[in-house]
């Protein structure tokens, strides 16, 4: 594992070594079921206290807002189907994750109106658009903080000072599994109403997530039973999960400020030198508008999956922007369309998604490849 | 007492002094299946297992070489013993209208001979089931009576593979691809007792390592029927990158397979095989036309089986479902022929032009180092 380079952290990440440990420890000592009235269940309820409360920290929350779920999808499919009733209408952008989208279609199947915003060449959409969408209906508008491809930052703060001054029946839910972590959340600030969250995004374990719902806010449940989760999720406690997931909170909440200046020299080291390659596109370029964990670039007239396949020779591992064969359309990519890429460009897009642990010397190893791969690939017109 | 009767395909009683081998092939393959701890008697014709489980059931009629199985009574060898046995068999089957009762004798030191049989376990039926006729054209019911050393009776028979029991047909060599059609030519080859060793062309990183496992998976799926399989996995990137250099666009597709059929060959006699096995339907694609299957055979000295070559694409797409390869096949993961591709293959190419082009390719060459880097996997 030593000389592996992990450029796929948007996909998921390497869970901490102190995220194991809690969650071998949980497995093993905090077997109890959180709701059992005997000192087991209670000792079980306290570690899901602290994770809540390590959980509420980072992104400025208090613990009383933050329901454990499954993981972003279950998070962003509470606060859509949640929050809705008959005769709502609903706003979102065209670049959102399939579990935004998937939802959304299917609600329009049911009667519901929904609004997608166009992106700009940047990912990013547009406030005036958003003012004039907003209608006396518009109950929800569900927005993404971070792009999962191209990592375009939308303007979260922009978005919920509009939706106030226009419609106060207006709720404000914000995917934030891309950005937690990455940016600095204070929901309070914000003043936001709903916000997904991940675990395994940042370093946790799978199948664990949270939903922030904002006090005061009322949704219905999704899954009903014995109540746990302030009524809102029903189902014994995922307690190594959840408690993973505080121990990965309380870690990167403390890396988030000082590791900062370090990814934004990875990322612009990575652009320096790709820049001595021939034939490439930077989707994301490093401004204001991107974040700098997400670098995706498109290698002109290469197929993203065959350069995908040929880096995993030098045991470096990243995502393709674009689905790999045309057969596999619910994968088909949709977000870099969306911001107006060539074909010839989209067909070729890769993106390296990094995390605090990733160093300059990777990134050096990961040119080196790149160019010996692409005199390689490019030999020949296929 | 309940037995589980074995009806083997008549193919394999008619093979004169290799009977033996044959049938002892088919025990060993049942065995292989089901393990050692059933006892099989073999009478002529018929196998008969003493103990079974449902799940024996289903594994025995996937055995090739067996066209049926029943649960038949053994019964005193008597008429009332036999004509007792049918009536229970035709109660426990719902709304049954008609029937014949058919029987063969295999002691003739019986006292009645097979219609007399058949007649009087007939009449006690009629006497017995109220509502239920004879009809020796189409009745919806057999009742079969067997009178051997032992005595038989049943009613219900499933339908087996048929075939002939694997591996008593030689060896061959299976292109094997991620589609639809390879595997289905593999089982219908293994079906008639070919042993089969697979052929994968890989080529990374063209070709995702899901790929591979997709292939890996169909093998398996093979081997239900079989029970074990090698797989070779070749890496092809390096023939066709040099072939994409050096070789016309629209010649491609032709002398990859000329490269594919040639290597299949190599490790063919690697193997002890004498055939090639591919899944190619006549005028299915431009490769498969008569001009490019002509081309392709010339380069080679074993004949070259395709089974499919006469089935329609729907034909083949119900023997995969049936066989449980088509949810793997379906299954979106590219393999080397389908990445490259040239936009208008030739349909028609011409042996001599096609040996002209690859005169500037070291064939050999590029073919031994793919056998000898060739992966190998067992599949069981």
């Amino acid at each position: 594992m030593d000389d592996l380079v992990y450029f796929d952290n948007s996909s998921t990440t390497m869970p901490y070594r102190e995220v194991i440990d809690e969650v071998t420890e949980c497995m093993e000592r905090y077997f109890g079921n959180p709701s059992s009235a005997h000192r087991l269940g209670i000792e079980a309820e306290r570690k899901i206290k602290t994770a809540r409360e390590r959980v509420a920290k980072l992104i400025g929350a208090i613990p009383q807002e933050i329901i454990f779920t499954s993981g972003g999808s279950e998070g962003n499919n509470t606060a859509v189907k949640g929050l809705i009733s008959k005769g709502d209408h609903i706003i979102s952008s065209k670049i959102e994750h399939p579990s935004i989208l998937q939802t959304l279609e299917a609600l329009e199947e049911e009667g519901y109106e929904v609004t997608y915003l166009n992106v700009d060449n940047r990912g990013l959409i547009n406030i005036q658009d958003l003012k004039s969408s907003i209608k006396d209906n518009t109950r929800l508008i569900t927005i993404m903080h971070v792009n999962n491809e191209i990592g375009s930052i939308e303007p979260v703060n922009d978005i919920i000072k509009t939706v106030r001054g226009i419609n106060k029946k207006t709720k404000v839910h914000i995917d934030a599994v891309q950005s937690l972590g990455k940016i600095k959340i204070d929901v309070k600030k914000l003043d936001v109403d709903l916000m997904s969250l991940s675990s395994h995004k940042i370093h946790g374990p799978k199948g664990v997530g949270a939903l922030y719902i904002k006090k005061g806010l009322i949704l219905k449940s999704l899954i009903t039973g014995g109540g746990q989760e302030m009524n809102v999720r029903s189902g014994t406690e995922n307690l190594p999960g959840i408690s993973g997931f505080g121990i990965a909170a309380e870690i990167i909440g403390a890396k988030l400020e000082s590791e900062r200046d370090n990814i934004f020299n990875l990322k612009k080291h990575f652009i320096e030198r790709l820049y001595e390659i021939d034939k490439i596109s930077i989707n994301s370029p490093q401004d204001e508008f991107h974040i700098d964990n997400i670098l995706n670039v498109s290698f002109e007239n290469i197929r993203g999956e065959v350069l995908l396949h040929a880096l995993e020779d030098y045991n470096i591992y990243v995502s393709t922007g674009s689905a790999c064969s045309a057969k596999k359309s619910n994968h088909k990519n949709y977000v870099l369309p969306s911001i107006g890429l060539k074909p010839c460009y989209i067909e070729g897009a890769i993106r390296f998604s990094f995390s605090y642990s990733n160093t300059i010397e990777e990134v050096d190893y990961t040119i080196d490849a790149l160019k010996k791969i692409l005199s390689f690939l490019r030999r020949n017109k296929i | 007492m309940k037995k589980l009767l074995i009806k083997f395909s008549s193919e394999i009683t008619l093979k004169g002094l290799n009977r033996k081998t044959f049938e002892d092939t088919l025990i060993k393959n049942i065995r292989a299946k089901i393990g050692n701890e059933y006892h099989i008697k073999k009478e002529p014709g018929r196998l008969y297992l003493d103990s079974y489980t449902d799940e024996v059931i289903e594994k025995v009629k996937d055995v090739f070489g067996v066209i049926g199985v029943a649960e038949a009574d053994v019964v005193e060898k008597d008429i009332e013993s036999i004509a007792r046995a049918a009536v229970e068999q035709l109660k426990s089957i719902p709304n049954v209208k008609t029937f014949k009762v058919q029987t063969k004798r295999g002691d003739k030191n019986f006292l009645l001979n097979s219609v007399e049989v058949s007649t009087k376990v007939g009449g006690i039926i009629l006497n017995n089931i109220p509502e239920i006729n004879v009809d020796v054209h189409n009745p919806e019911i057999v009742v079969n009576v067997e009178i051997r050393e032992d005595t038989y009776v049943f009613s219900k028979e499933e339908k087996g593979q048929g075939g002939m029991p694997y591996k008593t047909s030689g060896k061959g060599v299976l292109l094997l691809s991620g589609g639809i059609d390879s595997p289905v030519a593999g089982y219908m080859m293994a079906r008639r007792g070919l042993e089969i060793v697979a052929v994968y062309y890989h080529s990374h990183p063209y070709t995702s390592e899901r790929a591979k496992e997709k292939v890996i998976d169909l093998a398996k799926q093979l081997v239900k029927f079989t029970g074990h399989m090698k797989l070779y996995v070749v890496s092809f990137t390096k023939i066709q990158m040099e072939i994409i250099e050096k070789c016309r666009e629209d010649e491609l597709t032709i002398i990859m397979r000329r490269f594919m059929t040639k290597i299949g060959e190599k490790i063919a006699i690697k193997e002890g095989a004498l055939s090639i096995i591919t899944g190619e339907s006549l005028g299915q694609v431009a490769s498969q036309t008569l001009e490019s299957m002509y081309v392709t055979n010339n380069d080679i000295n074993m004949p070259v089986f395709r089974p499919l070559v006469a089935m329609d694409k729907i034909d083949i797409m119900d023997v995969s479902r049936r066989i449980g390869t088509y949810e793997i096949s379906i299954l979106p993961y590219e393999d080397c022929c389908t990445i490259f591709v040239a936009k208008h293959p030739k349909t028609r190419p011409r042996l001599i032009d096609i040996l002209e082009s690859e005169k500037v390719l070291d064939k050999d060459g590029l073919i031994d180092e793919a056998i000898s880097g060739a992966e190998i996997i067992e599949i069981k």
